[in-house]
């Protein structure tokens, strides 16, 4: 069982509060599939991703960027409770999707990288700290439906 | 992932912006790294005070950008222009290799709050490979 003190909940909610999805969504999205090109291969029916440019501008991502912002949500609105909430996202990645479960830390890493160009020095160690445990506790969940 | 060529010249380049601030940056990087993964911290047990703005930590930060530094200068080789630090990191320090990986993390954190404009995702996967590629000259003399 995870356990947040009050304070983790308030840096996590805090965060979120502060986010237009529509901007992170597909700023993340668009950064692991630049970073690491190998996730493109979960987007080949999505259209042109041949370069930075054409992912960036590519409106199936975008769109995509927003869907990961909702599920995290659903994850900040469960935070006693993330591993049953996302039982049948995690299905749905592994049977479905078939995603090396790998990727969901890129795709953390590459959150919390725009998470800090947006918050600056706002993204306090502490605030980062509490971040990271918040997306462990993610990426777990997500991987505990494989196999 | 070996560096290409346009890998080399986008480090280079983000290295010349971001290079006048390092000092800052190291201190910054080695002082999360403490607090966000914790476990890094046994290898400083002896050290008193391990809180982000100490004295030892922006000292350490500072030591360890030295090291950037080098691996910038020697881009081209890093395995020799890193040797004589992956001897120190495989026979003195025996820092697990797992951890460069950490610590590249929470350098590319920084960057990006540091200079949010120019750490676009192409510099940041230049950047990320660089950072690998030192990390694998950092353990070459481990075993």
């Amino acid at each position: 069982m995870v356990e947040w003190t009050q304070e983790e909940r308030v840096i996590i909610k805090e965060i979120f509060s502060k986010l237009n999805y529509e901007d992170v969504g597909p700023k993340s999205l668009c950064r692991i599939l630049v970073v690491y090109p190998w996730t493109q291969r979960y987007f080949a029916h999505f259209g042109n991703l041949y370069n930075p440019e054409m992912i960036l501008a590519n409106p199936k991502i975008a769109n995509h960027g927003v869907v990961v912002f909702r599920g995290l949500e659903m994850a900040v609105q469960n935070m006693d409770n993330i591993k049953n909430t996302y039982a049948d996202l995690s299905k749905l990645h592994s049977e479905k999707l078939h995603v090396d479960p790998d990727n969901f830390q890129l795709l953390a890493d590459c959150i919390t990288i725009v998470i800090a160009t947006k918050m600056r020095s706002a993204f306090t160690p502490e605030k980062q700290a509490t971040w990271y445990k918040f997306l462990s506790v993610v990426v777990s969940a997500l991987s505990k439906q494989y196999f | 992932m070996s560096l290409t060529a346009k890998d080399k010249s986008i480090v280079k380049a983000f290295w010349g912006k971001v290079s006048s601030k390092a000092d800052d940056i190291g201190a910054e990087a080695f002082g999360r790294m403490l607090t966000v993964y914790p476990q890094t911290k046994t290898y400083f047990a002896s050290w008193s005070d391990l809180s982000p703005g100490s004295a030892a930590v922006k000292k350490h930060g500072k030591t360890i950008m030295g090291g950037i530094a080098e691996a910038v200068a020697h881009i081209d080789d890093l395995t020799g222009g890193l040797a004589s630090l992956s001897e120190l990191h495989a026979f003195k320090l025996r820092v697990d290799p797992a951890n460069f990986k950490i610590l590249a993390h929470n350098l590319i954190v920084v960057l990006a709050l540091f200079f949010h404009g120019d750490f676009t995702p192409e510099v940041h996967m230049a950047v990320d490979k660089f950072f690998q590629n030192v990390a694998w000259a950092l353990s070459e003399k481990y075993r």
